[in-house]
């Protein structure tokens, strides 16, 4: 960086963006062959999700070494940190768009279809239900499910505990960044550490309630609204959970190479705001998903 | 590696496609942007010169009506997402970096990125017209049940528009750190021209609004192939849902489309009047109020759905509400031109032309806004008539005065006035006659998305298609104007026009490669 001429950051060419989008296109291409059921479908799959995968490495692994070698100054801090606030604003829309679905369905659309004596007659607004030709809903954590029956995941079984789990983790994440402010990289480490073996136990109990709910509860993406929207707030939080654990752990192993300053972590911070916003949609999904 | 700009490849511009495939440069992002705004106006031009070609006389004669319902909903598609959004981030490439002093754009490689998604993208929507089964066909809203019904062309239109949202977002993202963050010390925010602040405006909306359409055509997704039921009622849900959804998203990006036009033409009537903007601290909050309107007016798309009366009211009225910031607007504008010493070169022209023109569309969005009146116009060609209004006049308009008034600084050459003069007028009269004649035939009855029509509307009809050729073909009179500008003319003066106000005129034209790489210094 050279003050006397302004000090402006600029990065040179670069290579990773333009094959990256060239890895989405063939990624989203073959998703769609394999839905019909064409051949090349998977392999157009793979190789997308190849080229993505080492273009990103590549890419925010040279923005890392770039980083330590001091090349950023305040300003482009300051951008990084609107960057990264901004995605998280856009994030929050996306999953507001199911929320709005979910309570539209819950309180608009089961109840009309109830009223409509004539076309569904004997159909009663309940909640969760599955709608007039969808399964019958029989209590919560119901393992007696016969055709055309299906159950819920009750709120205060492995829900509750996975909420324990998250808020806990976004403590210990907080106590990490505590560390490394105070230069403490022991505890750093160790606590980041946890919240990653957090994440990972949140994620472990989540894949098994899914697999509860295909195998003894009847509960489906098929289930009616109750099992889209359960499946795809739930599917897309776990989602966004899994990518957050994968960015603390690379953060993980930049702390234990000795990356980051007490002053000067903004991709330590940006993998922590990431995680808290996660975190924060669990609580909406808990209370208004199994509690409600 | 990575340099900054004081290494010494200064103003060294890198040679080859690599230059196009790899830059960081906002100057060279901007030209790729505007470029395939261009090709795909031309390529969504093309579309809807085979929509008039059909429409030409009552009948079916030159597609079939599956393949008409592909045109007129690739057309839209293109026309918004490649043609319209594009080009005004190509602008703010171009134009925010140079208006507010700063070295480039706050997150260049990302912007690198934002632009190579789209021809990935919109590739995938090209293709959907080639596969078995063809394009979308329901129209560009892809309402359910008829999007859930279609083939595969569907499920390519889903991931279009899944990677344009991205490329949107991000690009959003990037303006809104560069306004933010990188602006000339002295470059306070109620300092900035106009266009910096309608851009920054409707970032907030894309960052808002394009996540929720994401997340529409992921249910949309989701009911075609994995056993979901969000639009279907047998399972609970609701088709009119997505409506619900897609207007969230559907009614800021009319916005989205609108406010960076707005700000051009703030940019070149105060030029051309050589008299400050009036009104500025108004104009601001204006498109603040028109942004945040825009957010609670969305049920104004579906009146006939069969909402509760509850509802019907209070879109009626939050919708009348946005005649006012955009009367205050309109006020602004003329109340600049008022006793200025006017010439009316390309730029103001089409700056004329679109608050006039954009007026007739702002007021028969008014009458549409009348819930009764509207169960009239629903789904007529009465919505056609105003919205190409909006759209075309509006925003489109609005661009062409951007590129006529910053082509000298782009090139360095002045562009050829008399061709811009016979490129201004063909546009605007075969525009009038190609949409003008449509506002009669809605009235009358005549529905919208149908290839054939009873005979009644004739006459109006072949107007509008004749209207609609002469329209298409008058803008490649554009491609030869900038092609011209690019390999030579008259050299353009650093200013190019009479002591306009802005930064981006304290540079050479062309403007070099890297601009401000110190800050200058803003009053």
């Amino acid at each position: 960086m050279s003050a006397a001429h302004g000090g402006y950051y600029l990065p040179d060419p670069t290579k990773w963006p333009t094959i990256t989008s060239m890895g989405l296109f063939l990624l989203a291409l073959g998703f769609i062959l394999k839905l019909h059921h064409l051949p090349p479908g998977p392999w157009l799959m793979i190789a997308g999700a190849v080229i993505i995968v080492l273009m990103l490495c590549a890419w925010f692994g040279q923005v890392a070494v770039e980083s330590e070698a001091g090349r950023y100054d305040a300003q482009v801090d300051t951008s990084f940190r609107m960057g990264m606030g901004w995605f998280i604003v856009s994030e929050v829309m996306f999953f507001g768009a199911f929320f709005a679905a979910l309570f539209y369905t819950r309180v608009l659309s089961v109840p009309w279809i109830a009223g409509e004596e004539l076309l569904w007659p004997g159909f009663e607004a309940t909640w969760p239900s599955a709608g007039p030709a969808g399964a019958t809903f029989i209590g919560p954590d119901s393992h007696d499910v016969g055709p055309g029956q299906f159950s819920t995941i009750g709120a205060f079984g492995i829900p509750l505990l996975n909420t324990v789990i998250l808020l806990v983790s976004s403590v210990t994440l907080t106590i990490a960044h505590w560390a490394l402010k105070k230069n403490q990289r022991g505890a750093l480490n160790f606590w980041l550490f946890v919240t990653v073996v957090l994440g990972a136990a949140f994620m472990y109990f989540q894949v098994g309630e899914y697999m509860e709910a295909y195998n003894h509860l009847g509960l489906t993406l098929g289930s009616g609204v109750y099992g889209a929207t359960f499946f795809m707030l739930t599917g897309f939080h776990g989602f966004h959970v899994t990518v957050g654990a994968i960015t603390l752990a690379v953060i993980l192993v930049r702390c234990l190479r000795g990356h980051f300053k007490p002053d000067e972590h903004f991709g330590f911070e940006g993998a922590a705001w990431y995680w808290h916003f996660v975190d924060t949609v669990w609580v909406g999904l808990f209370i208004f998903v199994y509690i409600l | 590696m990575t340099t900054t700009v004081a290494d010494h490849h200064h103003d060294e511009v890198p040679k080859g496609i690599t230059r196009w495939l790899f830059t960081t440069n906002h100057k060279d992002i901007g030209t790729l942007y505007l470029w395939f705004s261009f090709t795909m106006f031309l390529i969504g031009g093309a579309m809807a010169l085979v929509i008039r070609a059909e429409l030409f006389q009552p009948g079916l004669q030159v597609v079939d009506p599956h393949f008409y319902n592909q045109m007129v909903t690739v057309h839209a598609l293109i026309m918004i997402f490649g043609a319209v959004m594009p080009g005004f981030v190509g602008f703010a490439n171009w134009m925010i970096p140079m208006m507010i002093g700063a070295p480039d754009m706050a997150l260049p490689r990302l912007n690198n990125w934002s632009f190579w998604l789209l021809p990935f993208a919109t590739s995938l929507l090209i293709l959907s017209l080639f596969v078995p089964g063809g394009g979308p066909a329901a129209g560009w809203t892809i309402y359910p049940p008829l999007s859930v019904q279609g083939g595969m062309g569907v499920d390519l239109t889903i991931f279009t528009i899944h990677i344009l949202g991205m490329s949107s977002i991000l690009g959003a993202i990037n303006i809104i750190a560069t306004i933010m963050n990188m602006r000339a010390p002295g470059m306070t925010l109620m300092k900035m021209p106009l266009f910096v602040w309608t851009w920054v405006i409707t970032a907030f909306l894309l960052i808002a609004a394009m996540p929720v359409l994401a997340g529409a055509v992921t249910m949309l997704l989701t009911d075609r192939h994995f056993g979901t039921a969000f639009f279907d009622p047998a399972g609970g849900g609701d088709p009119v849902m997505f409506q619900h959804i897609f207007w969230f998203f559907g009614h800021p990006e009319v916005y989205i489309l609108i406010l960076p036009a707005f700000g051009i033409i703030s940019q070149v009537i105060p030029t051309f009047a050589r008299k400050p903007l009036f009104g500025y601290t108004s104009m601001v909050f204006a498109a603040a109020a028109i942004a945040f309107l825009s957010f609670i007016v969305w049920a104004h798309h579906m009146y006939t759905v069969g909402m509760p009366l509850s509802g019907e009211l209070f879109f009626m009225y939050s919708t009348m509400l946005i005649a006012i910031p955009t009367g205050v607007k309109i006020f602004n504008w003329m109340a600049t031109m008022w006793r200025g010493s006017m010439s009316f070169e390309t730029p103001m022209l089409y700056a004329i032309a679109t608050v006039a023109l954009f007026t007739v569309g702002g007021l028969t969005g008014l009458m549409m806004a009348i819930t009764p009146a509207d169960f009239q116009y629903h789904d007529t060609y009465f919505i056609v008539a105003h919205f190409h209004y909006v759209i075309f006049c509006g925003s489109v308009l609005g661009m062409f005065a951007g590129v006529y008034y910053w082509l000298p600084k782009w090139t360095g050459h002045m562009y050829n006035e008399t061709l811009g003069k016979w490129h201004f007028w063909l546009t605007i009269i075969a525009f009038n006659v190609t949409f003008f004649p449509q506002h009669f035939l809605g009235f009358a009855g005549m529905p919208r998305r149908i290839p054939d029509y009873a005979l009644q509307f004739a006459e109006f009809n072949v107007v509008s298609s004749i209207g609609g050729f002469v329209l298409g073909y008058s803008q490649l009179i554009l491609l030869v104007v900038v092609i011209k500008a690019i390999r030579g003319g008259k050299k353009a003066s650093a200013e190019v026009w009479d002591n306009p106000e802005g930064l981006e005129w304290s540079v050479a034209s062309p403007a070099p490669y890297h601009t401000f790489a110190t800050a200058p210094e803003v009053r």
